[in-house]
């Protein structure tokens, strides 16, 4: 650096620096500009517009990759000392605690905004005009974030690890005829146990982050591909800013309040550890991690396989509708239009009210194994409630077209909003309304 | 057969030029080697049980030493030794058929009670309350020189109950 400042006459030059600076500065451009076009439409700078997720989903990734890459060295993938490494790492180490809990909160945070990010592109239809294998790339990345988080928990090694663990891969079971195998092969044995946790801390810190950096830089080189962010059709020429530095001081301002938030967070609010896993005693209740617990919700109402198959039959819909909704008018406009916002927002109440409505009349009343008994489980409570649940779904959809008169835009816009909105209320249900043995309780 | 018939009937099959026949070749040896490579990861990844690990024969001990009506959890073993009233026995696995959490007993209430979905069953491991899809899974009992020895290393998937599955002294 001392040398720099010489030039080779000799003479100690202010010139030089200059330059030098204005050429690094050429050279980080030059990588902003790699991930960024040049120039950007003012009104997708608004933060309203998109609300920075997908880059702040980009910053918890290198968040994650660097607290995971340092909480390696300190962790011992043996069911006799995984949970000893994570108390030594919590109790002994030197910002021990913190960076593990950084690591647990980000991954927290990054399945919502990912979540979020998801919505935003459905709620804007920016799956329109081209982004079709964008949309599909999307959903392969929320399907490895949340693969990151169900393997990346059972590594502590504590009840929740255990048995979450131990209902999932059961769950896996009910898939015909592969499920055993596929159970078995995941475990790496008869039940959760020193393999399954070998083959769980291989996939989390080896195939799933080369998995997730290939995935993501596809995604990010098919927005430049398919002309940058969406924005709605119009005749009138648009203002343009350049990306340097209109974009660039929004995302800096919006990563280094991502990154405070979180230190404060993580050091206020320590990652949880439970009672070390004891394979004889599930904790009552057994409850999966937050964000599986929509999902869990399901299996306390259908039998295992429908269970599977409900979320499934969704996800698939949701990864078709760009082949569905081809309507490229209403591109970049929140909920499409006036209509479009009624119906999402009769969808939104719906998908609030009529979950808990079926969950009570569930718990209390309704019974199809009792009122057919001559019929297997797999039928009575499985294909019985999982046709009549779809049936639903298409009495949904078809009375948005009736009732609100919405085209097939606005009326995909309102099932997937209702289909959004009822995870999440499923989801507050099993958080807050599920007690011992997983029957319906107050919480206050 | 004459000669020309020969390479008539070769040359009518030969519409494959020499460069198409080394392309189609290379083509299969290469998805061979790949599927050679994927066996060879498979295999490497077969499931293992480790040394010491659950699934082995247990010996439970003495016949005599289990009263009829009585139920003995064996937790290394991860099974439940039943001793019905007229001196059958049945060594019930204790994960759950549902979705494999641990059922514990519950003397005062008579039953098996799985904490995570709300499954019950009775003495014998017949579903009392559902989601469970079928009854506990059993192991195989042998009696020898009036020792219970039990093999936990398969489990034994039955529907329901039925007195054929107890083992008598």
């Amino acid at each position: 650096m001392q040398a720099s400042t010489k030039t080779p006459s000799g003479k100690s030059s202010h010139v030089s620096r200059q330059v030098e600076r204005s050429r690094m500065r050429a050279v980080m451009n030059n990588i902003i500009l790699h991930l960024h076009p040049t120039r950007v439409p003012a009104s997708a700078l608004r933060l309203t517009y998109t609300w920075g997720l997908g880059g702040l989903s980009a910053l918890l990734t290198v968040i994650l990759i660097s607290t995971g890459i340092l909480l390696m060295f300190r962790y011992d993938a043996s069911v006799e000392r995984a949970y000893a490494s994570i108390q030594f790492l919590e109790t002994q180490v030197m910002f021990g605690s913190l960076l593990r809990s950084v690591h647990h909160w980000a991954a927290n945070l990054l399945l919502v905004t990912v979540f979020l990010h998801m919505l935003r592109v459905f709620f804007t239809g920016s799956y329109k005009k081209g982004r079709a294998t964008n949309w599909l790339v999307g959903i392969a990345l929320l399907l490895l974030v949340v693969s990151f988080n169900f393997t990346g928990y059972l590594l502590p090694w504590d009840q929740l690890a255990y048995w979450a663990v131990t209902v999932a891969t059961s769950l896996l079971s009910y898939i015909p005829l592969i499920g055993n195998a596929l159970t078995t092969f995941l475990l790496g044995g008869p039940e959760v146990g020193q393999a399954t946790l070998r083959n769980f801390y291989a996939i989390h810190v080896a195939v799933l982050p080369a998995l997730l950096l290939l995935t993501m830089s596809y995604h990010f080189w098919r927005i430049r591909k398919d002309g940058d962010i969406s924005q709605p059709e119009r005749d009138d020429k648009v203002l343009k800013l350049t990306t340097i530095p209109y974009l660039i001081q929004i995302e800096l301002a919006a990563a280094a309040l991502l990154i405070t938030s979180i230190l404060l967070w993580a050091m206020f609010v320590p990652a949880p550890l439970e009672e070390m896993a004891n394979p004889a005693h599930p904790p009552n209740p057994a409850k999966a991690a937050w964000y599986f617990l929509g999902l869990q919700e399901l299996l306390l109402h259908m039998h295992p396989l429908a269970a599977m198959m409900l979320p499934g039959l969704i996800l698939l819909g949701v990864a078709l509708i760009p082949f569905w909704d081809t309507r490229s008018e209403d591109i970049g406009i929140y909920f499409r239009s006036s209509t479009g916002k009624k119906i999402a927002l009769s969808a939104a109440v719906l998908g609030v009210v009529l979950p808990i409505v079926l969950v009570v009349l569930d718990e209390y009343w309704v019974d199809f194994p009792g009122w057919l008994p001559g019929l297997p489980t797999i039928v009575s409570n499985g294909m019985i409630p999982l046709v009549l649940t779809m049936a639903g779904l298409g009495i949904i959809y078809w009375s948005f077209q009736k009732l609100f008169k919405g085209n097939r835009s606005e009326s995909t816009l309102g099932l997937v909003t209702f289909l959004f909105i009822s995870l999440i209320t499923l989801t507050i249900i099993g958080i807050f309304f599920r007690g011992p043995n997983m029957a319906l309780i107050w919480p206050w | 057969m004459t000669m020309s018939t020969i390479n008539k009937a070769l040359s009518s099959e030969a519409e494959i030029s020499r460069r198409n026949f080394l392309k189609l070749g290379a083509g299969v040896l290469g998805g061979l080697a790949l599927l050679e490579l994927v066996g060879v990861g498979l295999m490497f990844l077969e499931p293992r049980s480790l040394e010491g690990e659950f699934g082995g024969v247990v010996n439970a001990g003495p016949v005599d030493s289990f009263p009829n009506g009585s139920i003995t959890e064996f937790p290394a073993g991860r099974f439940f030794l039943i001793r019905a009233e007229d001196g059958g026995f049945l060594a019930i696995y204790r994960r759950c058929t549902h979705l494999g959490c641990s059922v514990s007993w519950k003397p005062e209430q008579n039953q098996f009670v799985c904490p995570c979905h709300g499954s019950h069953f009775d003495f014998y491991g017949d579903v009392e309350n559902p989601p469970a899809p079928r009854a506990l899974d059993t192991f195989a009992i042998h009696i020898e020189d009036g020792m219970v020895k039990v093999d936990t290393s398969r489990p034994q998937t039955r529907e329901e109950f039925e007195s054929s599955q107890f083992v008598y002294a």
